[in-house]
């Protein structure tokens, strides 16, 4: 009997260890599988699919908690939130999420959850602790993508079919104002110090710059790539580097990614990625950018010093959003 | 509780956006009134008991999009209302739109045929009226007889013909057999789809008319075969069969084993319940809500008029047709319709350039125009009648 056990154990430390090593020098990117109800879960340095995780209906957006630990994961339309644990990679509870959520933001005080419902027109407020839903916001029809500002202070939503930014003051969940943008806004970001946000337009094929402070839009960038007509470039997925350096912003059929040169806020470059080219996430030294392609079912990975493609990995059907659980120290 | 609870913050946020609002001044509050007009049509009679066209199909489909309008204009102090009356004659509808007009409606969709359409755009000449046309695909309305008043977006049947056509071409399909029904609609189906096929340089190997009086439903699987014989081989069939008399007996009975476009198995359309890229699930899923049915090409087209009423509004700050149809028509004009690209309206003839799914009943086979089909402006007007080509001048 004793020996079983001790033989259990000793079986059981040589499977963990390999991931044990692993995970003390790497990075994972999560990547979420719209049609495969899955996430593929790519070893940066190896670059390559390590493994597949089931988790509910059209997963799309995904985020981690302060200590990444957790993933938050909208399980669109199996209309809930799942939280995964990454170390034993199980789906271990659910927060309330109202119907059909699609994107998902973190609090920087990491005590609560925004998520944009698409069929309602709300933007819900989950308390994590109590799993609790604190309120429901109403905003524009199909709302889409959301920010909380460094700060803290702002939660944003825009309304795809609405046009609209919607700013809501975390302290009072209540709007104090509404920037019409161009068509079907999608993605929004905050600058690192709260004084701007970046909002992508996918239909209007334009990224603006509000200030923050007056709500008021400072400029307006269009994109041309040689070769694609201007209705097929549509922006949706935005990255900013926290150096203030760069702005990515992923340009959906167009296959490409524009590459933002923020100091002289001129385009500097388009970098052809895998087919509708859809969400953005930076790496944790900032050093490489990967994209979600959507319809070519693939992930590519941009080195920033090169300002290069330097690999494409295939994952599931439609990937959507992107994670990156940063390297253990 | 939730409800009732995001009800008062509803009104709170209302109240507080207002003053905070930095993009634009205090706007008045603005109500802007659409009148949906509709003449009960005959539906001819089909072999088939079973397939039917809902009877509030578009009036649905604008609602929904009063629905989301409403949703935009709280934000903007804008209000949308529709109100939706039926009529059995021409005169009856004529007689509401200008009683309506005097009264200071200005902004109607109709839902009617040419006859009426005509009639109407001949009263409204001069008039600061804005007029949708959502349900009369006829050709001559863009190239001939160009509606002066009227913006349409219902799209034509060159439109419909050239999104089947270029498909054709891109799957080298290039030898077609054209079947007709003896309506005189559906012979204009036929001129159109014989202008695309000499467009694209489609051959149509012959021609043949439906006459077959006799019911179908039992016999088509000795009678089609004979029917579809010819004296040399064809690619495809396209069948001009606007009220589905008798197009759905033709599939799987040909001569030839060979696809049929058309009327029936891969249609061109604005709209079908299988569609579901480019955020089109969403709008499924909140018609669907409203109605407990399917949304179908007069739904769509109607959601169309509204929402580009709604974008202008927005847009402008004004609800007087003459602003509106300043901005419908100009180049600033872009409307997002789940197709995956901007929407905007032709300046000769009014048309509303967009893309056309082509589809089968369970599924999306494609959009057109296809890749490859280039034009110096917008592939977009590579289906219908361009500029050149349409005798309509607007403006």
């Amino acid at each position: 009997m004793n020996i079983k056990i001790f033989l259990g154990i000793m079986a059981s430390l040589l499977l963990i260890s390999p991931k044990l090593i692993a995970a003390i020098s790497t990075e994972y990117a999560y990547i979420t599988n719209e049609k495969d109800d899955n996430i593929s879960v790519i070893d940066l340095n190896k670059q390559q699919v390590i493994k597949k995780i089931s988790v509910g209906q059209r997963p799309r957006g995904i985020i981690f908690n302060e200590q990444q630990s957790l993933a938050y994961i909208c399980a669109s339309d199996s209309d809930r939130i799942q939280i995964l644990d990454l170390n034993t990679e199980e789906l271990i509870g659910e927060l309330p999420s109202g119907e059909d959520p699609e994107t998902i933001a973190l609090h920087p005080d990491g005590k609560t959850i925004y998520t944009s419902n698409e069929d309602d027109a709300l933007l819900t407020v989950i308390d994590i602790k109590s799993s609790m839903v604190i309120t429901q916001i109403d905003v524009g029809v199909e709302p889409e993508g959301l920010a909380v500002s460094p700060n803290g202070e702002i939660v944003v939503v825009t309304s795809e079919t609405t046009n609209m930014v919607h700013w809501i003051d975390t302290k009072t969940n209540k709007i104090i104002a509404n920037t019409l943008v161009g068509a079907r806004p999608r993605s929004a970001q905050f600058t690192q110090d709260s004084k701007l946000l970046w909002v992508s337009s996918e239909i209007g094929g334009t990224v603006v710059v509000i200030d923050v402070e007056s709500k008021k839009i400072l400029k307006e960038f269009n994109f041309k790539i040689h070769g694609i007509h201007r209705d097929r470039v549509q922006p949706v997925g935005i990255e900013l580097t926290h150096d203030g350096h760069y702005a990515f912003v992923a340009l959906g059929p167009a296959n490409h990614v524009a590459v933002i040169n923020r100091q002289t806020m001129e385009i500097e470059k388009y970098l052809l990625v895998g087919r509708r080219v859809w969400q953005l996430a930076l790496t944790e030294n900032q050093s490489k950018l990967l994209t979600t392609n959507g319809i070519s079912g693939d992930v590519s990975i941009i080195d920033i010093l090169k300002m290069k493609v330097i690999k494409s990995i295939k994952v599931g059907r439609f990937p959507w959003g992107v994670a990156i659980k940063h390297a253990k120290k | 509780m939730i409800i009732l609870l995001s009800f008062i913050l509803l009104y709170s946020s209302c109240a507080l956006a207002l003053p905070n609002k930095s993009t634009s001044i205090v706007i008045d509050p603005l109500e802007v009134k659409v009148n949906y007009l509709k003449l009960q049509q005959q539906q001819s009679p089909a072999l088939s008991n079973v397939i039917k066209m809902p009877n509030d199909s578009g009036y649905q489909g604008a609602k929904l999009a009063i629905n989301d309008s409403n949703t935009t204009g709280k934000f903007l102090q804008q209000h949308f209302s529709l109100t939706q009356f039926e009529f059995t004659t021409t005169p009856d509808l004529l007689h509401h739109l200008k009683q309506a007009f005097n009264q200071g409606d200005n902004i109607f969709i109709i839902n009617a045929p040419l006859i009426t359409l005509d009639k109407v755009n001949l009263w409204a000449q001069d008039k600061n009226i804005l007029l949708f046309n959502i349900s009369e695909f006829s050709d001559v309305l863009r190239d001939k007889q160009c509606l002066s008043t009227f913006l349409h977006t219902a799209p034509s049947y060159a439109m419909k013909a050239d999104a089947l056509a270029q498909w054709l071409l891109y799957r080298r399909l290039t030898k077609v057999l054209l079947i007709s029904g003896k309506k005189p609609v559906d012979v204009a189906i036929a001129t159109s789809f014989k202008r695309s096929a000499k467009r694209y340089g489609l051959k149509i190997i012959e021609e043949k008319y439906w006459r077959f009086d006799t019911d179908l439903r039992r016999s088509a699987q000795q009678e089609v075969p004979l029917f579809t014989q010819t004296s040399q081989e064809y690619d495809v069939i396209y069948v001009a069969d606007k009220y589905k008399d008798f197009a759905q007996y033709i599939p799987f009975n040909t001569y030839l084993p060979r696809p049929v476009i058309g009327s029936t198995g891969l249609e061109a359309l604005t709209w079908h319940r299988v569609i579901e890229q480019w955020g089109a699930a969403q709008l499924q899923t909140r018609f669907h809500k409203l109605t407990a049915r399917y949304m179908n090409e007069l739904d769509f087209n109607s959601y169309l008029a509204i929402r580009s009423i709604a974008q202008a509004v927005h847009k402008t700050h004004s609800n007087s047709a003459k602003m509106l149809i300043k901005h419908l028509k100009s180049a600033d004009f872009e409307l997002a319709a789940y197709k995956g690209r901007k929407l905007s309206f032709r300046s000769w003839n009014g048309q509303l350039r967009m893309p056309m799914a082509l589809v089968h009943p369970q599924g999306v086979v494609s959009q057109s125009p296809q890749v490859g089909f280039l034009h110096p402006k917008t592939d977009l007007d590579t289906l219908g009648f361009d500029k050149k080509e349409s005798q309509c001048k607007m403006h």
